[in-house]
Parts: structure tokens; sequence; C-alpha cells
């Protein structure tokens, strides 16, 4: 087990909601950056897996979860785009594949968080 | 994947949906396949590119336009029939029959041609409608293009889609009748389309490189998809291909312009120029010798030619004298001598220019003072040459043209 020693870490991706689109062809130049970039953190063995996040969804809260609201998952300016999990040896690892994001001349905020780790005893 | 996959679907979704939708809801077409997109360039990170790009993006684009329908109630008589059709293009994207999605797409950017080129529409709107629609680029892109504000843009977009509605213009190919006209105005709008890319092909708009590609790719489309071809057409075809294989070699290291003479002739395209000779053969079956066939007949001399010495000006003159004939525009006045210059010597040249030197559209134009630089160069008179160049440098709008007059200012000894 190659990653043995390796934790796992969660990035999340926040995208602020109030920018103009982009025209198509600024959308392929972004999206080819994202593309290059999720390309180099398998490449390096560090990606474990991704999904977007689609827009709507549920909240629920109060007593047996009912209490339930179409929102909002979190401030009202911004929208979690996805997450990514990696392999990483700690925390200042996983922040510089961070760094790595194209999202930032966007807006983009990431989340670093490390998973809690389930002991083998 | 395809470089600029996301403006060719634009150009192609937005041609099929706002066919079916119908051309008074092109703004929900745009809207849609503009959402889709988005999703696209947000998703396909994590997931990858989906097998059929093209049925992805229009599967999304159709559940927008089912819900905006549905909100809006948009077509609450139609709504059924629409939903049949949507479903129709899909299944036909999506693996069902390709070659048929395929022709489906080409026959309704044809007709979107049509539409976005009616001949009620001003000559630059037509031209900007057919960036947006059937090319997909931005407004923002359009309007540096146009030198015009992205603001400025956005209204005269709005205001075209507002005529096409009020008309009710229909996706359909005209008839026989009103064909003549409006095929005349796709042309014009194409061969304007065409010239906004080549003008300016240094200039430093991401859209300008690209804008020469999209011309020719709808005038194939014009000349080829069923639709009775005109021998004009032909003709424009002839002449975009020939200018646009000298585009690789317009411009030096620098980015300065080379004029004709300077260019490095082995840097044309063959491949194109080939092209454009098929079409200028295929342009001499019609009735008619437009300024396309004499456009396409002096460009044709000029990417034959080895040399600038062995060109066959006195051909490239007859040429500019038919075309002066049908257009008596100052600017084709001033290329003719140029071309009756290089036939009878420069000062022959230079006493076309006086005759045409007080006409209001040349007093403001860069070229007409580079050309009479030049040619009282040839004619030995270098500080004649320099004010000319000088005064040619005042008017010039764009920097590679400035830097090229500055250069031949030094070169007259200024």
């Amino acid at each position: 087990m190659p990653n043995q020693e390796k934790a796992q870490f969660l990035l999340l991706f926040r995208h602020p909601v109030d920018q103009p689109d982009p025209s198509p062809e600024e959308m392929q130049q972004i999206f080819g950056k994202w593309m290059a970039w999720m390309e180099s953190m398998k490449a390096q063995g560090q990606f474990v897996a991704a999904a977007p996040l689609q827009d709507g969804g549920k909240v629920l809260r109060g007593s047996r979860g009912s209490v339930v609201t179409d929102g909002p998952f979190t401030e009202a300016k911004e929208m979690v785009g996805g997450y990514v999990i990696v392999h990483a040896r700690d925390l200042a690892e996983a922040a510089e594949i961070a760094k790595g994001c194209p999202g930032y001349d966007y807006g983009t905020v990431t989340e670093v968080r490390p998973l809690e780790k389930i002991p083998h005893i | 994947m395809v470089d600029h996959l996301f403006r060719r679907e634009a150009g192609r979704l937005v041609a099929i949906l706002a066919r079916r939708f119908g051309a008074e809801h092109l703004h929900l077409a745009e809207d849609v396949v503009q959402d889709a997109l988005v999703a696209a360039m947000r998703t396909w990170p994590y997931t990858g590119v989906p097998e059929n790009p093209t049925a992805w993006i229009l599967q999304t684009a159709r559940n927008r336009a089912l819900d905006h329908t549905r909100r809006r109630q948009v077509w609450r008589a139609k709504e059924p029939a629409l939903i049949a059709q949507v479903e129709g293009c899909l299944d036909a994207a999506s693996g069902g029959d390709l070659p048929r999605f395929e022709d489906e797409i080409q026959d309704s950017q044809l007709r979107m041609m049509f539409v976005c080129c009616h001949p009620g529409l001003p000559a630059e709107s037509q031209v900007a409608l057919t960036l947006k629609v059937l090319c997909g680029f931005g407004e923002g892109e359009i309007a540096a293009a146009f030198l015009a504000t992205p603001e400025a843009m956005a209204k005269r977009l709005v205001r075209a889609r507002q005529y096409l509605r009020e008309e009710a213009i229909a996706p359909e190919l005209p008839s026989a009748a009103e064909a003549a006209a409006r095929v005349e105005s796709v042309h014009r709008a194409l061969y304007l389309l065409f010239n906004e890319g080549h003008k300016s092909s240094g200039g430093g708009a991401l859209i300008r490189a690209d804008l020469c590609a999209d011309a020719i790719r709808l005038g194939e489309l014009l000349a080829g998809h069923g639709f009775p071809t005109r021998a004009e057409t032909h003709a424009l075809l002839a002449l975009m291909y020939f200018l646009a294989a000298r585009l690789p070699a317009r411009l030096d290291a620098a980015g300065d312009i080379l004029l004709l003479h300077r260019q490095d002739r082995s840097l044309w395209d063959r491949g194109k120029i080939g092209r454009g000779l098929e079409h200028l053969e295929a342009s001499a079956g019609g009735p008619a010798v437009t300024r396309y066939h004499l456009e396409a007949g002096i460009a044709a001399c000029h990417a034959l030619s080895p040399s600038e010495e062995e060109t066959d000006w006195p051909r490239i003159l007859e040429l500019y004298d038919d075309l002066a004939g049908l257009d008596g525009s100052p600017v084709i006045a001033l290329n003719r001598a140029v071309a009756l210059a290089r036939v009878a010597g420069p000062m022959a040249g230079l006493k076309a220019l006086a005759a045409i030197a007080g006409r209001p559209v040349l007093e403001n134009y860069h070229l007409f003072f580079s050309v009479a630089g030049q040619l009282w160069l040839e004619q030995g008179d270098r500080a004649k040459a320099r004010d000319c160049f000088q005064r040619g440098r005042e008017l010039a709008m764009h920097e590679a043209e400035r830097q090229h007059l500055s250069r031949r200012i030094e070169e007259a000894g200024g």
C-alpha cells in the first residue's frame, strides 16, 4: 500500500455567484486549466476522488429533521462547485496541492479539511 | 478534445434550438445554451468529458428550456409539440442517428444565417448577430472586434433580436422570389465578417484570428448544403480563400504588417490557394460578373505569382478598371492607382491619386497616404514621401499600422 502513511484531505471549492458568465471561448480556457490541474494531481498520485455538486438540494434541521428548507447551504453570494479528496503527508502538503487550483483569479475560495482517520486497533 | 469546443458547440446548438423554438425565441435558445455550457465547464473537470459532449450540452440546454417554459408558461398550447421536437433532435444527437443530427445542425445554421443576415437589419447588426448566434462569440469579444463598448454592442443585439421578433422572421430558407436579395445580404455580411478579421489580424483581440475562418466556414455552408448555389457565392469564397492564404505571411516577427511585396510567399497556404482556384472555376458558371468575381480575380493574380515583379499587373489593372465601373468607391480607385503605377510608372499612379485626393472617405484613410508615400519614394522625392507617411501615421487606427508607418518614415529619411 504505497499511500499507507498518507492521510486524506477534502478540498471544497466555493465560487462567487454574482459574476457575469464568461464567453464560450473564456469557458474553454477556464475548463482547460481545471482539467490540467486534475490531470496533474492524478499523475502525481495525489488524487483520490472528486465530484461536482448540483445547485439545488434540501436543508433539514429541528426535531427528527422536521424543518426542511431549500437552503441556504452556505453564504448567499457563494455556491459550492464540488470537492476533491487528495492524499497528502500533512495539512501543509494538502494546502500546497490546493494552491494549484486555477479558480482563484475568478474568486474561488478553497477549504482544505483533513478527513478523520479510523484507527486500526 | 477539440479546440474551441465550447465556442463551436455554442454556434451549433443555438442554431438548432432557435430553429426548433422559432427565431422569436432566439434569446431563449442563446440563454439555455450558455447555461448548459457553464454547467459543462463546472462539472466536466470532476467527471471527465462525456463520451458525447454535444448530446450532454444539448440535453442540459433542453432541460433548462423546459424548466423555463413551464415556469413562464411561454408556450402553454404549443408545449407538448415543442417537447416532442426537442426530444427528437436529442435522440438523434445522443447516438441514434449522428449523420442526421449533423445534417440538421448544418441545415439549422444555414437557415439561421438567413435570419441573422436579414436585409431589414443594419449591416453591422447582421455581422454582430452572426458572430453571436452562429460563431459562439461573447458580446464583449464582438464589441472588441468592432471597437465598440460592450454596452453598445449588447444594445445593438437586443434591437436586432427585437426586430426579428416583431417582424416574425422565420428560420426558413428564402423562397425563389426573394432568394437573390437575401443571398446578397448574406454575402455582404460574410464579406464584412471576413474583412473585420483580415484588416487587423495583428490586433491583440482574441477574436480576430478566427473571424476569417468562420466567414469561410459559413460561406462553404451556403455554397454546399442543398441551397441552390449561386456563382457569386463561389466567387466570394475564392476571394476569401486567396486572402486567407496570405495571412501567415502578413506579419513579421515583431508583429509589424508586411505589405504584399515584402511577404515571404513560401509562407502562403497552398491548400487554401487550391481551394480558392476550385471556387474561382465554379464561379464562372453564372450570368453576372459581380464585384466578388473581380476581386477574386485580382487576388488570384497575386496568389499565383511567384514574386512581386512577375505579377500580371496589366491583368490586375484591367480587373480594377471593371471593378471601378461597378463600384465608384474611393478605396477601389486607390487600389487601381497602385496597379496603374505598376503598369505605367509611379508618376501615373500619383496622377491617379491626385484625381481622387479630395474625396471625403480618403481624407481620413491612412492607406491613401501610405500608398502616395510609397509612390513618391519610387519617384525619388523623399521629402514628399515622408510627409505622406507622417500624415498616414496620424490617421492609422491600429498599433501595427502605426508601427509600420513609423518604419516607412525612417526609410524616407525622416
